[in-house]
């Protein structure tokens, strides 16, 4: 992790870079909590209405999305070895990991778009355009929704991450010509 | 003031509050000192908006007939006091002020690890207050704080949407300081400072953010879901469109009981600062006292069902909270023998903090008791949404959590201003919330078990009398409650100056200035002692960097 400027509030830059990994931990665990309220409903909709949800399920494109989690893992690596670069002191390797990584994040929200466009023309918008299918009932327009509100997350955020990406990218090249800067190689 | 103060080696240097007088200094400080201030600023400003909602809801029911507000407008009136002093003054409160200031100071560390997340979360804080005020005049929300569905996605004809977001903001707020907590005491720990060296302070913020880290974001969750169902209308807990409401009890009350242990749990840690200095007497049990903060906040997880006895979850199910909340009392059962115990045989001084600090048990105590007569079962049936439950929960949040902030306050206040308020009518204040809390509240209790329910507009004509006692011992809280405000604003311009450490106390907070350095210690302290080391006997206190000192500072006057 970078460390940047050592802050008063610390000892040494050791202890501020373990400092804001665990930050970062500790912030996962509530992300963890924050989308498992999301998952978990969808769970408990799913123990109740398995058929109805088997039905809409047969409706969304397992290809696209197994494609899209796809990319999601490996820009996921991307980043990390991203990061390995960067402490190792790599600039032409962290360059190229932070491209691959924002390419496999444009990749999925091109994925996305062309998945949802698939669901419009199925009629599978709840709300908004949804045409209930031989058998089917309201729970599938649930999982519908549950779909939307769980996927529609991740356009959100994921330009937001590319950003994020490009940005720490820029501020290492800034880093890099500032003789103050305490930087770690382990 | 001695001088082996560690604040008054070498030059003495300027305070926190004399570094920088700009406005932007203030606004985009990163010291946990002044955020704590901003904090301060803030909350105080919706307290008295939150309170100023419940006075005109006494107001209201004066009289039986409710003539005073139409229904629709006295909805809005029980929502926004709910919504304002839930989310942006009880949550908040201790935490975010006295938890904010403190707990670098008492850790022995120059900062919060975070300190640019901490100003942010200020921001946060304070932009999601002003969004759901401005709301609620424009119109208000009239779904209650609990934001039941499907009234709130399908019925409420208010600005819930625009509620839900404000507390949803509120949310990353109380999430991004209860982070800076956490990982603040286990990272910036000065030395020597092992976690049984801890003041209770300390472990009951810690204890807290804990449980704000992982029942917030669920919160969040859910009122994302509520709000994305009122204004797409896709089914999620609107039963109409497939949806289950009691899904929605659930989740919002995964997050809203463990929030009454985040308004709690560090007003404990305050009494327990409190009681023991005044008593002169090192905690009874400090050990017993980290571990039952911990145990109420875990077993704080998995006592959400007892809001929902009646909403028809399983008998299994219910006889399982029931259960929970029984053994949940344990824990807090066991702080409140601790500090009964540990005043006896002291040397108690009645100022003003303690008073507050004595008023806390004695009403915590109640509310506790109480809440064990609504974990039951069969009694929860008749008293389910009745003033019983009001009172029950107003003892614990108002005559507990309220109480133990104002004691905090007036302890710390020498410490945060380098000023000393006015004792007697500090004291004045302490018997005045007392008397005034309990007028208010306890008759509530009778109401409620003879069966008045929550949030109605009128009630029968009978039961006027305990209504009408009620509505006045408010007045007399509100005096109370502005007292302060009036005298602890006066001490900052007149007030006597404050020594380093007036009240003769061990923590670490009391070793620097007052008000402390921007760096709060100049000479990082090592630690060498437990906390509370104080001398019954004598009234002498070990301070926990090893200083030992014959007397008690009180009176003490300056520097």
């Amino acid at each position: 992790m970078f460390s940047g400027r050592l802050q008063e509030q610390y000892t040494d830059s050791s202890q501020q870079s373990e400092t804001a990994q665990l930050g970062m931990w500790v912030f996962i665990a509530t992300e963890v909590m924050f989308f498992g309220a999301l998952i978990f409903s969808y769970m408990i909709y799913r123990v109740a209405y398995p058929e109805q949800f088997r039905l809409a399920g047969h409706d969304s494109f397992i290809l696209l999305g197994s494609i899209n989690q796809a990319l999601l893992i490996t820009s996921s690596l991307s980043m990390v070895l991203a990061v390995r670069a960067a402490k190792a002191d790599q600039q032409r390797a962290l360059v190229l990991l932070l491209a691959v990584t924002a390419a496999l994040g444009l990749a999925f929200l091109g994925v996305k778009g062309y998945e949802y466009a698939q669901d419009v023309a199925t009629h599978s918008v709840p709300v908004v355009d949804y045409i209930f299918k031989p058998g089917e009932h309201r729970p599938t327009e649930s999982f519908w929704s549950f779909s939307s509100t769980g996927t529609g997350r991740h356009p959100t955020h994921r330009p937001a991450g590319i950003a994020l990406g490009l940005t720490s990218w820029c501020g290492r090249r800034r880093a890099r010509s500032l003789p103050t800067m305490t930087r770690r190689s382990r | 003031m001695s001088a082996v103060d560690i604040g008054m080696a070498g030059a003495v240097p300027r305070s926190y509050l004399g570094e920088e007088h700009t406005l932007s200094s203030w606004l985009f400080t990163r010291d946990h000192k002044r955020i704590a201030i901003l904090f301060f600023i803030s909350i105080t400003f919706f307290f008295f908006i939150g309170g100023f909602a419940a006075a005109l809801i006494r107001l209201q029911l004066l009289n039986p007939a409710g003539t005073l507000f139409q229904p629709e407008v006295y909805n809005r009136l029980f929502t926004m006091h709910g919504i304002v002093m839930v989310w942006f003054f009880l949550i908040p409160s201790i935490p975010a002020t006295l938890g904010n200031f403190l707990l670098p100071l008492q850790i022995g560390a120059r900062d919060l690890a975070f300190p640019r997340l901490n100003l942010f979360s200020w921001y946060l804080f304070t932009f999601s207050g002003l969004w759901a005020i401005y709301f609620i005049f424009i119109g208000g929300n009239d779904t209650g704080w609990t934001f039941y569905e499907p009234y709130s996605s399908n019925f409420a004809n208010g600005h819930v949407i625009a509620a839900a977001v404000a507390v949803f903001i509120n949310g990353f707020s109380t999430i991004a300081t209860a982070l800076n907590f956490v990982v603040s005491t286990h990272r910036l720990r000065a030395p020597g400072m092992t976690w049984f060296r801890l003041p209770l302070f300390v472990w009951a913020i810690y204890a807290t953010s804990i449980v704000m880290l992982l029942a917030t974001p669920v919160l969040a969750m859910t009122l994302a879901l509520v709000a994305i169902e009122r204004f797409w209308g896709v089914g999620i807990f609107n039963p109409v469109l497939g949806g289950d409401p009691i899904l929605f009890q659930h989740m919002f009350w995964f997050y809203s009981h463990p929030a009454v242990y985040i308004m709690i749990l560090p007003a404990m840690g305050v009494v327990s600062e409190l009681i023991s200095c005044f008593a002169r007497c090192p905690i009874f049990g400090y050990k017993g006292m980290c571990y039952a903060l911990i145990s109420i906040a875990i077993i704080g997880f998995f006592v959400w069902g007892h809001h929902m006895f009646t909403a028809g979850i399983s008998l299994t199910s219910a006889v399982f909270f029931s259960l929970m909340s029984f053994i949940v009392a344990v824990p807090s059962a066991i702080k409140v023998f601790n500090w009964t115990a540990t005043l006896h045989n002291s040397r108690i001084t009645f100022d003003a903090p303690m008073l507050y600090a004595l008023g806390f048990v004695g009403l915590f105590t109640i509310g506790g008791l109480t809440g064990l007569i609504l974990a039951t079962l069969s009694a929860d049936i008749h008293l389910q949404d009745t003033y019983f439950v009001i009172a029950h929960f107003h003892f614990i949040m108002v005559g507990g959590t309220v109480s133990a902030y104002f004691g905090g306050l007036h302890y710390w206040w020498p410490k945060i201003t380098g000023k000393r308020y006015p004792e007697m009518w500090a004291r004045y204040a302490a018997i005045l919330t007392f008397v005034g809390f309990n007028f208010t509240f306890l008759p509530q209790f009778i109401l409620g078990y003879l069966g008045m329910p929550r949030r109605y507009y009128t009630y029968a004509p009978d039961l006027q009398t305990w209504n009408v006692l009620s509505s006045a011992g408010a007045s007399i809280l509100a005096v109370a409650y502005v007292l302060p405000l009036i005298y602890l604003t006066w001490s900052i311009f007149h007030g006597e100056r404050a020594g380093s450490n007036p009240w003769g106390a061990t923590g670490l907070e009391w070793r620097t200035s007052s008000p402390p350095p921007k760096q709060n210690f100049p000479r990082t302290p090592v630690v060498t002692e437990m906390p509370y080391r104080y001398d019954p006997r004598n009234g002498s206190y070990t301070t926990q960097d090893g200083v030992h000192f014959p007397e008690p500072a009180f009176g003490e006057a300056s520097v």
